[in-house]
């Protein structure tokens, strides 16, 4: 039964899900338990009347369990898509314009972040009073403050400077 | 050398850091060749944790090129107590002088100041990071008495928070030093440079110790620096280790003769006094290699900026 609700955001169907949305933006295969992380890392909290929809745990072929998420009448741009691989990096986009999917793509890891996360590190100049946008560069397997070069592997969502 | 700040070591290439030492030989061999190499120039120091061989060393070297200093004295008496930030400090002292060296407890704070000020800026140690001038001068010392070529290297005492021991590290992959990091655990190098070290490809000549005892007869030199104690949890955790890493005499019956001592200074107890007047110590020469060092390393970066250079 998994695979027939997966389907209903895949490629073959997309009349169940991402129809419902006239223009806009559907995250989809976004990793169980971070629809919210993904949200936040888009800076999107409902308080300029964004209209949002979002699954979560749904059962998944590829990822068991996934989450999606549906941003009316925005189309994120590819430097935000490419900020989200961070946490999922197993997403796909779909941007809708007029109920059709005009464009489908992966997210694609980018090499720099800036303004997104908060250093973990307290000694780190980016923790205190200064005039400093933080600054990331993306590893294979984490990412580094530009600043204290403090490497983080696990949990980076917890870092998502909100 | 084409920098316009020093803000690590790992911006230094081999050529970078040979050109640095050979002009600070040439220094050492006539300081009066240099005398007015800079007259007019002003060096900013910015000094926001206490230091003694750093900033004094600078002052002396900027002095001995002909230059002088302003400095913003300690932090108690400047604008920072006041709330100002660091890249508004910079920004201001940038006019009114032609380079700045920086000391910050805060990690990264070099990095972050580079970015506000077109005037070059020397990092002269932030926080737990890096502190490539005294760096410079340890290659400078290791180079006199050990040579740079084939050098077995120990590295040992506080590794995690030493920032000395991190910008060393990084330079000597340069020359496929061997190092060996002696440390307890709890103060073993930072994930973060053994993953440099590992990508600039050290990674056959780097191991790791609990014990100097085990390396000590293949070194030919052996780089202490202090443990922390106010680092560890509780004070049985620091005993433990305390007395493992201290040098004196009879730890340096198992070295070779020709061993070389070496510490970044300030020490407590790592070395112990009977070791000064031996040939093994060279850590006093290294405080004093700081000049030259660094009037060889403002002598570049200033001349560079369009300064009084002729080279």
């Amino acid at each position: 039964m998994s695979n027939d609700r997966d389907r209903h955001d895949g490629d073959d169907d997309h009349a169940l899900r991402v129809s419902k949305i006239r223009d806009g933006t559907v995250i989809d295969h976004v990793r169980g338990g971070q629809a919210l992380n993904v949200l936040a890392i888009l800076g999107i909290d409902g308080s300029e009347g964004e209209e949002l929809s979002i699954g979560m745990n749904v059962p998944s072929d590829r990822l068991a369990r996934k989450d999606i998420v549906k941003v009316e009448g925005r189309e994120l741009s590819q430097d935000e898509v490419d900020v989200l691989s961070l946490i999922a990096p197993d997403a796909t986009i779909n941007i809708v314009r007029g109920y059709d999917v005009v464009e489908k793509h992966r997210v694609e890891r980018p090499t720099v972040v800036e303004g997104v996360l908060s250093c973990p590190n307290p000694g780190c100049i980016t923790t205190g009073n200064e005039p400093v946008t933080s600054r990331f560069s993306v590893l294979e397997d984490g990412v580094r403050c530009s600043y204290c070069e403090t490497i983080v592997r696990d949990e980076i969502a917890s870092l998502i400077d909100t | 050398m084409r920098h316009d700040h020093l803000i690590t070591s790992k911006q230094l290439s081999r050529a970078d850091i040979e050109t640095v030492l050979d002009r600070a030989a040439e220094i050492d061999a006539d300081p009066s060749a240099v005398a007015d190499r800079h007259a007019e120039t002003v060096l900013g120091l910015l000094f926001f944790e206490p230091s003694t061989r750093t900033k004094m060393s600078f002052e002396t070297a900027m002095k001995r090129l002909g230059g002088d200093v302003v400095d913003m004295g300690s932090v108690e008496s400047s604008s920072v107590k006041k709330g100002e930030t660091l890249a508004d400090t910079v920004r201001v002292i940038e006019g009114y002088a032609d380079a700045l060296v920086l000391r910050h407890p805060k990690q990264g704070s070099a990095t972050m100041a580079s970015e506000y000020v077109d005037v070059p800026l020397v990092n002269a140690g932030d926080g737990a990071g890096h502190h490539p001038s005294q760096t410079l001068l340890d290659l400078y010392t290791i180079r006199e008495n050990a040579g740079l070529e084939d050098l077995t290297i120990g590295i040992m005492g506080d590794l995690k928070y030493g920032r000395t021991v991190h910008s060393l590290a990084y330079a000597l992959t340069n020359f496929d030093a061997r190092q060996h990091f002696i440390s307890p655990e709890s103060l073993q190098l930072p994930r973060e440079v053994v993953y440099d070290l590992h990508q600039q490809g050290g990674t056959t000549g780097i191991r790791e110790h609990e014990s100097p005892e085990e390396v000590l007869p293949s070194l030919d030199v052996l780089y202490v620096t202090r443990i922390q104690r106010e680092r560890f949890p509780d004070e049985n955790e620091y005993q433990k280790v305390a007395g493992e890493y201290q040098i004196d005499a009879e730890t340096l019956e198992a070295a070779s003769d020709d061993l070389t001592v070496m510490h970044p200074l300030p020490r407590v107890d790592e070395i112990a006094p009977e070791i000064d007047a031996t040939d093994h110590a060279a850590y006093f020469e290294q405080a004093h290699n700081g000049v030259p060092v660094r009037m060889a390393l403002l002598d570049l970066l200033l001349s560079e900026q369009g300064g009084d250079g002729d080279e």
